[in-house]
């Protein structure tokens, strides 16, 4: 079963961590990198992604015509996809066994960051024949 | 380039579209479908994918010992992914164009909803900056 | 200068000489794992040399023969790296490769094969990745991309479900007969949970997407040739056939499900239907009967039907009564419950369902919802009918079943005179 984990974080949380040290930022990865490359020896890893900045984000709506109106202002409170995890699992524990990890990735000082990872099931897969 | 195209609903969105008339659900997801076919034909198309209903939504962080707490609430407020497309496209023209056409999707009467879609650069390592 | 391809032809032969070689190398070698990617490099060695040099007189011989030397050469290798690390004693008959061996035990290597890949010690989906690997001859990339993952990942899922097989000590024989029909019975549904993943999902690009349905039926038939007096071998295959030959029928236009009482039957493949028939027939002629007889026997009733409304239900709830006795997955008693309605009217289909609110195997699903909604529809209970169906919409995890779910909740909240949306579940 297909699991998407989401790294979300408000723009506040993106300047701050815009200034961490060069170090903490390597740990962090460091400790991503470990993580994906045991998802992959597992068998479970199906993809992950870094999003670029919010600040480079647009929101695009269909103008009256259909044509494009882009939009880049945001509400303050709004939280930013940072990144997302896509793993296949026997399990939903496993899933969340996979986000608290992630969760547990240091940040500056190399104390566990314990960012709220969100967990959503992907919707694919087979359907059953209905009677 | 690649650029995930993100659309967000409360946490009721779910239920909000359940509740509209059958045809106006049929059109929505034939929209969707023939978009997706047209995406995959012309060799755009990365993935598409519908995420389960925010109700089932958990929010996961790790405890002192590791392990996963899975009770965390999410803000009354907050804006859940209810699917998203990855998108292999030329330009961010292309990419702004696409989201554009996903945000026409008919609603409520057939009319085109114009539903706001979060056009984000997905990056192959860390965000520009930090490299 | 780019190799020339391997012709259709050619591509076919390897495939269905794949797993003859590696039970053959195997039985000689007994090292599964390494056997499994010396046999790779001498599907390797064909693909490029046979366009070039053309196929040779006895393909199977000549696989054997290049997988057997890398064999060879592996364990001269290991055999000097444990040496220079420290004296072990090695099994006789690792070094003295065994007489070859005649068609019929390359007939039983492919089921000794399939016995190991499907060993219950795996997860389904190892067992899976490995079956179609070591046994379907398929090749990394494409079941990974008939699962939709990397196909590093489905390598790796391959190559711990080999070690997972070492680890366990599974010997390279046929079952005693004490473990046959245990082991049988996941070879089974090893096959099973491959032709359900058939069905084509609509997440991911539209590559060279190799229909599982199709592969797992051919896998069925293999086992049916090597074991043709077996029951429910015999029935697994004619209920895939029999199921197979609705699947045109099945999704609309806009890619929506369609319930098989609602198909047009004129997409029914005949041919396969007249098959999965004459497979049953002859199958509970002699007396037999299993789980996957009955089921393939409920769909043949089905099928065999020229109108939805046509549809001997009695004959249906008959076989679901015989179902239940045998299995007490939860799935047969929806399914129970559906016929009993259909024969018996929906007050007594549903009081079946009340009994399986307490079955902890169907908390938290949506398929009692779904049902239950359907059969309260039936009643004429329209409101919670719609209440069930925007559960099971909820929690379904299939977006196409979802979509179904959420049109048939619109469409009865349509019907209903002065319905409104917002209402409160009777069995909450």
């Amino acid at each position: 079963m297909k699991y998407i984990l989401l790294m979300n974080a408000p723009k506040a949380g993106f300047e701050t961590y815009r200034a961490w040290s060069q170090d903490d930022v390597q740990a962090h990865y460091a400790v991503l990198q470990r993580i994906n490359k045991e998802l992959s020896e597992s068998g479970e890893f199906v993809s992950t992604a870094g999003l670029n900045w919010p600040d480079q984000a647009k929101v695009v709506r269909a103008g009256k015509d259909g044509a494009p109106l882009t939009d880049g202002v945001f509400p303050e409170s709004k939280e930013f996809l940072a990144g997302y995890w896509i793993v296949d699992v026997e399990t939903p524990e496993r899933a969340y066994e996979i986000a608290a990890r992630i969760s547990g990735a240091p940040g500056p000082g190399g104390i566990a960051l314990g960012m709220p990872i969100e967990v959503r099931r992907v919707m694919s897969g087979p359907p059953e024949e209905l009677l | 380039m690649k650029y995930i195209l993100m659309m967000h609903c409360p946490k009721t969105g779910y239920d909000t579209f359940g509740a509209w008339p059958k045809k106006d659900i049929q059109a929505h997801m034939a929209f969707m479908h023939s978009l997706n076919k047209a995406l995959r034909d012309s060799g755009e198309l990365v993935s598409a994918e519908g995420l389960d209903n925010p109700h089932q939504a958990k929010l996961v962080r790790a405890a002192k010992d590791g392990e996963p707490i899975t009770d965390g609430v999410f803000p009354e407020s907050k804006e859940f992914l209810a699917g998203y497309w990855i998108v292999e496209v030329a330009s961010p023209q292309r990419a702004v164009e696409i989201a554009a056409k996903a945000s026409a999707a008919p609603g409520p009467g057939g009319v085109p909803m114009n539903m706001p879609i979060e056009v984000r650069q997905v990056m192959s390592g860390p965000p520009d900056e930090l490299q | 200068m780019t190799p020339a391809p391997l012709d259709s032809v050619s591509e076919q032969l390897l495939r269905e000489l794949a797993p003859q070689v590696l039970g053959a190398v195997v039985r000689r070698f007994r090292d599964f794992t390494s056997a499994e990617d010396a046999v790779q490099e001498a599907l390797l060695a064909a693909a490029v040399q046979w366009p070039q040099e053309g196929v040779p007189e006895h393909p199977r011989a000549w696989l054997i023969h290049v997988a057997s030397r890398r064999m060879t050469d592996f364990q001269r290798s290991e055999i000097a790296r444990r040496r220079r690390e420290t004296a072990v004693a090695l099994e006789a008959d690792q070094l003295a490769p065994a007489v070859d061996v005649g068609p019929e035990a390359d007939e039983d290597d492919t089921l000794i094969l399939l016995f190991m890949c499907c060993h219950p010690a795996l997860t389904p989906s190892s067992a899976i990745a490995l079956t179609l690997r070591a046994v379907g001859g398929l090749t990394t990339a494409e079941i990974a991309h008939a699962f939709l993952v990397p196909e590093s990942t489905m390598a790796q899922r391959i190559s711990r479900a080999k070690q997972s097989i070492k680890a366990s000590g599974v010997p390279f024989r046929l079952p005693t007969n004490q473990e046959r029909a245990e082991r049988l019975r996941a070879v089974l549904h090893v096959l099973y949970l491959i032709f359900n993943e058939g069905y084509t999902t609509s997440g991911g690009p539209q590559l060279q997407r190799l229909e599982l349905s199709h592969e797992a039926i051919r896998l069925a038939r293999a086992v049916h040739s090597l074991l043709p007096e077996d029951g429910e071998v015999a029935g697994l295959l004619a209920l895939m056939l029999l199921t197979d030959a609705r699947r045109a029928a099945r999704t609309g236009p806009d890619g929506e499900l369609i319930p098989l009482t609602q198909q047009d039957r004129a997409l029914w493949d005949q041919k396969e239907i007249a098959e999965g028939v004459a497979l049953l027939t002859a199958t509970l002629s002699k007396g037999s009967i299993g789980a996957y007889q009955l089921q393939a026997a409920i769909a043949a009733v089905h099928d065999e039907a020229a109108r939805a409304e046509d549809t001997d239900w009695p004959q249906v709830l008959a076989l679901y009564e015989l179902l239940k006795r045998m299995s007490d997955n939860p799935m047969v008693m929806l399914n129970h419950a559906i016929a009993v309605a259909m024969v018996r009217g929906p007050s007594a289909g549903l009081e079946l369902l009340n009994a399986l609110d307490a079955d902890g195997r169907l908390a938290g699903q949506h398929r009692l919802d779904a049902v239950r909604a359907h059969l309260l529809e039936m009643a004429g209970d329209h409101q919670a009918a719609i209440a069930h169906y925007q559960m099971a919409a909820n929690r379904t995890t299939s977006l196409p079943e979802r979509n179904y779910l959420m049109t048939q909740a619109a469409r009865l909240r349509e019907s209903t005179t002065g319905a409104t949306a917002d209402v409160k579940p009777t069995n909450p």
